[in-house]
């Protein structure tokens, strides 16, 4: 019925010691909207940069519309008819929003920029595509979403055949979102064909036509939307067949009987932006899990607990006290830690050595005035050292040249240096190798006994079934369901991130 | 293989290339003059060369101890801090003068006048510290507020006039000490080092500094307050500017608004650079700093033994400074290292057939 448009056929790219892409089959139709799905690391990027030319591939073939091409370059893709609208706009700010239109193909008279053309070329873009906008105002007084759009013009006035949006609508609010929507569908209608990349599956679901799936680098399958269910997505992505899901139980001490007084409660707790606000009991002596989908704001959860994003709804309690955080040392004197995700922009500090970031947590909770002295940190540092098999050739080294799974181990020291009573752990296995990672789970179990309160997040479900004895499930920024230690099991936690037409509470 | 082993720790220290251009320097210096080092007592006071590069470098050295901080911690530089020595000299000068121009006897207690200036000082640290720890301003545009605007005010302070305090207890700063053989300026630099050494003793300044210049946002996460301790910096930074104008203008006793601190932030941020810090900040080392201070000092001190005249000067010590960034730089190593292992390379092949 409809033509295809692009066909890549057995795409390989490999990066050092990784396989991104291993043998990946993409197809795009004339007029639809394509999701491209996959959790972090499925070669949802790699995927998009070798179609616009940012990598080059290893082997297969791209076609547009039956005729094979090669993307050395984002310019060469661009002229094979593929444009990208990337999360991060890459427009000028400082330009008008005809001059951004028309930027590099700007319509000359004598060699000058004609301006009336150019002004009333843009204007008639914008009206064919409703978007409503002047095409002499300045791009920086342009909303998020109008900037989006533009961008979108842009591409599409390009006379592209492809079109790319690789999560066009992180920053958007519900409205602008619609907005985005409308011009997608409009787009659809003149034939274009759409890859949108996305977290959210609700988006997924009210405007898709496709679904791709890939899994560490490989195609899971190609679905229409309306053949499947959310729950067969979720268990696509994470790799999990529905049907044969075994109910896999841990050795967790589960179902412990929880004090009256959680350590940690937080009432109508909210983040504009962030995270929507949400109640949350935490008790001591247990792993909480925290899940859902990348994106889904179980980072930003844990960070507003933790003062690294200023709550400002709500109300926290410590201990059955009301407190106010206003920076993360608030945080860690009421006893909290917290293991950021992204280990090398939020974690390391790099160039410092193993012992001076074993030590900067207590060093920053005992202020100012009060140093260690050299031989309190070394006593420390070999401590954690050896307590946590670190491996490194001193504790002089810096920590940049250490191995990730090491890094990890020195920056879980730091934090358990400061005696925390509330240990939050972001990823924590992310990145670092089998051996490390059930030494890390061990460790968590052992804490919790020991009376730790523990909250832990990972996107690989078996784990967290292994450790947590009582999981809080998170999408698209909201909390939406807490399971117990008996209703811990993958079909219903998939079910529950999954929401839609089976949301359990 | 153990010789290799130590002649390694010595080259691999942080200090040894910020030490050898100091001794390149000086060598030069020695084969120019031969007199160089050597030292004569007249009237009671120590004279020579080597005691003029200290002596007059000991402004330099307070500077860059604070620019060192600065650019560790924010990752830029504060080009204000000539001009604070102007407005610090400026505020000394017109207090113990009582508003006269020139005066022969002191109208104020030299003490109160001192701290006044080191308090004025501060603030203009705490101003660029509030620019750009809390606004987050560049370091540059922030400290070129003052930079520019700092010498008017010193001029606003003096009244457009030269203020003179043409008493010899004003000179005693940047003089001597009676009795003394050796120039104050060189005690007030030793003082400044020792109080810097044991701010980080006895706090943790220095680790919070490395670690805000490093990572601002781990910092953040680890409960540190990088806004308090970038403004800290610059307050540092500004007292120690003060300082620096107190000693300058002691030596000419008077505020001379335009001349005091003239170009010395430029050399100030030179000695930070030439002492093995990175300007991008984090890790730092304030040893290499007062090194490059007085490799910058001994520098100028031998381009005038040479005769270069004052308004040539800048170009000679530009042609020096290129040579010395370029040894230093990361590019240039690599390349000496590929050489090197060429050479080696090369030299093997060679062997074998020899031995045929």
């Amino acid at each position: 019925m409809q033509e295809t448009v692009l066909t890549m056929h057995g795409i390989c790219k490999s990066f050092p010691g990784v396989k991104a892409l291993d043998h990946v089959d993409f197809a795009l139709q004339q007029g639809e909207i394509h999701a491209l799905m996959g959790e972090n690391g499925a070669g949802k990027s790699t995927l998009i940069k070798v179609l616009t030319g940012v990598y080059t591939i290893d082997s297969g073939e791209i076609q547009i519309q039956d005729q094979a091409i090669v993307n050395r370059s984002p310019q060469e893709a661009q002229d094979n008819g593929i444009s990208t609208v990337y999360q991060e706009i890459s427009l000028c700010p400082n330009l008008t929003v005809a001059e951004n239109l028309f930027l590099g193909r700007e319509p000359r008279k004598l060699g000058m920029i004609d301006w009336k053309t150019m002004n009333k070329k843009a204007g008639e873009l914008l009206g064919s595509l409703n978007i409503s906008v002047s095409p002499v105002q300045q791009l920086d007084d342009c909303s998020i979403a109008v900037q989006q759009m533009i961008a979108i013009a842009r591409a599409v006035d390009m006379q592209c055949k492809v079109l790319i949006l690789d999560e066009p609508t992180s920053s958007l609010d519900d409205e602008e979102v619609e907005k985005l929507f409308k011009l997608m569908k409009h787009l659809k209608e003149q034939a274009v064909g759409i890859i949108f990349v996305t977290h959210f599956l609700d988006q997924v679901y009210e405007v898709c036509d496709r679904i791709t799936v890939l899994r560490n680098g490989e195609l899971v399958g190609e679905y229409l939307v309306s053949e499947l269910p959310r729950v067969q997505l979720v268990a696509k992505m994470m790799g999990k067949e529905f049907d044969d899901l075994a109910d896999i139980k841990s050795d967790a001490d589960k179902g412990k009987t929880q004090e009256a007084e959680p350590f940690i409660a937080a009432e109508k707790l909210g983040c504009t932006g962030k995270v929507k606000p949400f109640n949350v009991n935490l008790f001591k002596g247990e792993v909480v899990g925290l899940t859902g989908l990348l994106g889904s704001g179980r980072s930003e959860l844990v960070r507003t607990i933790y003062g690294a994003d200023k709550p400002d709804s709500g109300t926290l309690k410590i201990d059955g006290k009301e407190t106010k955080i206003n920076a993360p040392i608030d945080a860690m004197k009421k006893g909290m830690a917290y293991l950021p995700e992204d280990r090398k922009n939020d974690g390391i500090i790099a160039d410092l050595s193993v012992r001076e970031n074993i030590i900067i947590a207590l060093q920053a909770k005992r202020g100012l005035t009060k140093p260690m002295s050299r031989k309190e940190m070394e006593e420390f540092a070999d401590q954690y050292i050896e307590l946590l098999q670190v491996k490194t050739a001193s504790r002089e080294t810096p920590i940049k040249s250490l191995s990730g799974g090491n890094q990890q181990k020195v920056v879980i020291g730091r934090w358990l240096l400061t005696n925390p009573e509330y240990l939050i752990l972001d990823e924590p296995t992310r990145g670092i190798d089998v051996g490390t990672k059930t030494e890390i789970q061990k460790l968590v179990l052992k804490l919790a006994k020991e009376g730790m309160s523990v909250t832990f997040i990972s996107s690989e479900i078996e784990e967290m079934l292994r450790t947590c004895s009582r999981m809080i499930v998170m999408r698209d920024g909201q909390k939406v369901g807490e399971l117990d230690a008996d209703e811990l099991t993958q079909d219903t936690i998939m079910h529950t991130i999954a929401g839609g037409e089976s949301g359990h509470e | 293989m153990n010789n290799k082993g130590i002649l390694k720790k010595i080259t691999g220290n942080h200090l040894f290339f910020p030490l050898v251009c100091l001794l390149v320097v000086l060598l030069i210096n020695v084969i120019k003059t031969p007199d160089f080092f050597s030292i004569s007592i007249n009237n009671g006071v120590l004279y020579g060369y080597i005691i003029d590069v200290i002596n007059r470098g000991s402004e330099l050295v307070i500077l860059a101890l604070g620019m060192t901080l600065v650019t560790a911690a924010s990752g830029g530089q504060d080009i204000s801090v000539g001009a604070v020595m102007a407005v610090a000299g400026a505020i000394c000068c017109q207090i113990l003068s009582g508003g006269e121009t020139s005066v022969s006897e002191l109208q104020n207690p030299m003490l109160i006048a001192m701290l006044a200036a080191l308090v004025v000082a501060g603030l203009c640290g705490a101003f660029n510290g509030f620019l750009v720890a809390k606004l987050h301003i560049q370091p540059m545009v922030a400290t070129l507020i003052l930079y520019t605007a700092g010498r008017g005010i010193a001029q606003l302070i003096t009244k457009g006039q030269i203020t003179y305090v043409r008493v010899e207890s004003y000179q005693v700063l940047g003089g001597y000490i009676p009795g003394i053989p050796i120039p104050t300026p060189i005690f007030v630099a030793i003082a400044a080092i020792v109080v810097i050494a044991l701010l980080f003793k006895f706090t943790t300044l220095g680790l919070y500094i490395e670690s805000v210049g490093i990572n601002s946002n781990a910092s953040r996460l680890v409960g540190l307050n990088s806004t308090k301790i970038k403004f800290i910096a610059y307050i540092i930074c500004g007292l120690l500017a003060g300082a620096a104008g107190l000693v300058s203008s002691s030596r000419i006793y008077s505020a001379d608004a335009n001349n005091i601190g003239l170009n010395l932030e430029m050399d100030a941020i030179l000695a930070v650079a030439l002492g093995g810090n990175l300007l991008s900040g984090g890790k730092f080392s304030l040893a290499g700093s007062v090194i490059g201070a007085y490799t910058i000092q001994a520098l100028t001190t031998t381009l005038y033994a040479m005769n270069v005249s004052a308004d040539q000067l800048p170009v000679y010590k530009a042609i020096v400074v290129i040579v010395i960034v370029t040894l230093q730089s990361e590019v240039f190593r690599s390349f000496v290292k590929r050489m090197k292992i060429k050479n080696t390379k090369a030299a093997n092949t060679v062997l074998p057939n020899k031995g045929v």
